[in-house]
């Protein structure tokens, strides 16, 4: 495929600048029983790049994504995004979409994708333009009117997208947005998030539990242990940026997603609680 | 005809049936006409009562009383709810309190009520506001608890103050519940004052319906049980459409 066209998108100028860095991150939960969560682990997302975090369950993968959020505080060492350091506040230029449907059922179509911009106070038209512009993106048009509650799950998982993407954010977080829906669908869905990667040139970082989902869309794939969670490898997939889910019919996507079951299998059996792995 | 139009003929239906059933067993002299009087005879003196005017009053009282009680208790019991439920351990205390709340009779308070209060309106507020505060609190609880964290995550990560997420997006998502506690406190509202009034105070339509009764005066006391019973249900109709309203959308097709 086109290499050039890899290093051509947004973010290559910026290409190898780390974009969110963790040093040495440690989340543990306080409680009758306290649990350790996460790490101690390590984390460079380079800037523009497609990362994805498999583990097994329980092993601390949206813990992850919640601390690089700023959604809650690591327990010890230190996370930055774009330089700044992040510590329990959500910092400018994150969005991210969960596995729950997060679509507000009391707004339309247009008003869930309009609201953060809203709440940002952006001005009247360029509010209508933005969305305008993000409603064609995700090809939710014909629905712009309707009420999540009349949509299919895919499609409102949309509506979150649309809603994240329309505030131009530099890191995409992306929590097993797709886990609740079926596999033609999942598939299709990483097409459109592929698209939207290198259209926006945004980094994105995917939690996800199906292997063949990570293997599919991303540069790296980062392979966390059971809990308390530690990256055990990254894969780097070698993919071209222009890519799809056509990729599946490739040998190497073979090769890649046996890697990761491989090291994965003995960390799954010890989440699920098996002797002998 | 749609089957919703169908339902609510059916509705109509049933209501016309029942009254009709009623003025015949009436006139036909199966119910003693001193027990009872006719449907039709009670929208007569109804009708009465507006035309000498005698009704205003009564009805000026109870609903201004009413209102007060009913602004009272959601206010409180909204502010009640959202404080119960930050705090997990009072919520822990309480949650048993809340739920044998609607077993202890209110109405044996109403004298002390009077003899803290005098003889006026205040005690008649204070009934219908203790008799609806519970329900208000209860469905705020119920609301917040279903309040999908997603939701209070999206708003997070869309960077909302905390007020702002509130507002915007934790009291739209309770909204469902909290308008069953609204519609809820109206009905016990209602029911406190006119208890009360009924019991012992000095104007009101629960007063004048026990005051008919006493004075054997069955037309008005009637042509009064008609109108309270028809702006009862007037009103938690008119409830009712407005929360099939809001929630039609909210609700898969």
């Amino acid at each position: 495929m086109n290499v050039a066209l890899a290093t051509s998108g947004p973010a290559a100028a910026s290409a190898h600048a780390v974009h969110a860095r963790l040093r040495g991150v440690t989340r543990m939960f306080s409680g009758k029983l306290s649990v350790h969560a996460l790490g101690p682990l390590d984390l460079d997302l380079q800037c523009g790049e497609f990362f994805s975090v498999v583990g097994p369950s329980g092993c601390g993968k949206s813990t992850l994504m919640d601390l690089i959020a700023g959604l809650s505080p690591p327990t010890e060492g230190t996370i930055t995004f774009e330089g700044k350091p992040v510590a329990g506040d959500v910092p400018d230029g994150i969005g991210a979409v969960f596995q729950e449907d997060a679509s507000f059922p009391w707004l339309t179509v247009r008003d869930n994708i309009a609201f953060g911009l809203r709440r940002a106070g952006f001005d009247v038209a360029e509010i209508a333009r933005r969305v305008d512009y993000v409603i064609g993106f995700m090809g939710l048009r014909e629905f712009a009117t309707a009420y999540p509650a009349q949509l299919s799950g895919g499609m409102r998982q949309r509506v979150c997208i649309a809603r994240t993407l329309v505030l131009e954010p530099r890191l995409i977080l992306l929590d097993e947005p797709f886990g609740a829906l079926d596999q033609q669908t999942r598939l299709l869905m990483g097409d459109e998030v592929l698209r939207l990667w290198r259209e926006t040139g945004a980094t994105v970082m995917l939690i996800t539990h199906a292997l063949d989902e990570a293997a599919m869309l991303s540069d790296r794939v980062g392979v966390m242990s059971a809990r308390p969670g530690r990256f055990i490898d990254v894969i780097t997939t070698g993919w071209p940026r222009e890519r799809d889910s056509n990729i599946v019919a490739d040998p190497a996507f073979g090769v890649v997603t046996a890697r990761l079951w491989s090291l994965l299998r003995g960390e799954s059996m010890k989440a699920i609680g098996a002797r002998g792995a | 005809m749609s089957r919703q139009a169908a339902i609510g003929w059916t509705r109509v239906a049933v209501i016309v049936g029942f009254l009709a059933a009623l003025e015949i067993l009436c006139r036909m002299k199966v119910i003693n006409p001193l027990t009872l009087i006719p449907p039709s005879e009670m929208a007569m003196a109804l009708w009465g009562l507006f035309v000498s005017g005698k009704i205003w009053d009564d009805i000026a009282q109870t609903f201004s009383t009413v209102a007060l009680a009913f602004v009272f208790s959601v206010t409180v019991g909204f502010a009640l709810g959202a404080l119960i439920h930050a705090l997990p351990r009072v919520r822990r205390a309480v949650d048993p309190l809340l739920a044998s709340y609607y077993s202890i009779p209110f109405f044996v308070f109403y004298p002390l009520l009077i003899a803290l209060f005098g003889l006026n309106t205040v005690p008649l507020i204070v009934i219908g506001f203790v008799f609806a505060t519970a329900a208000m609190v209860i469905s705020t609880l119920n609301g917040l608890d279903r309040v999908p964290r997603v939701m209070t995550k999206t708003a997070r990560i869309l960077r909302l103050s905390p007020a702002q997420a509130v507002m915007q997006v934790t009291l739209p998502s309770a909204a469902p519940y909290l308008f069953t506690g609204l519609k809820l406190a109206l009905a016990y509202s209602f029911i406190g004052v006119i208890a009360g009034e009924f019991i012992l105070s000095g104007g009101g339509l629960g007063f004048s319906i026990a005051y008919a009764y006493n004075e054997f005066d069955n037309q008005t006391m009637y042509a009064l049980m008609m109108f309270v019973l028809v702006i009862a249900t007037v009103m938690n109709g008119a409830l009712h459409v407005w929360e099939q309203r809001l929630l039609k959308r909210r609700t898969r097709a």
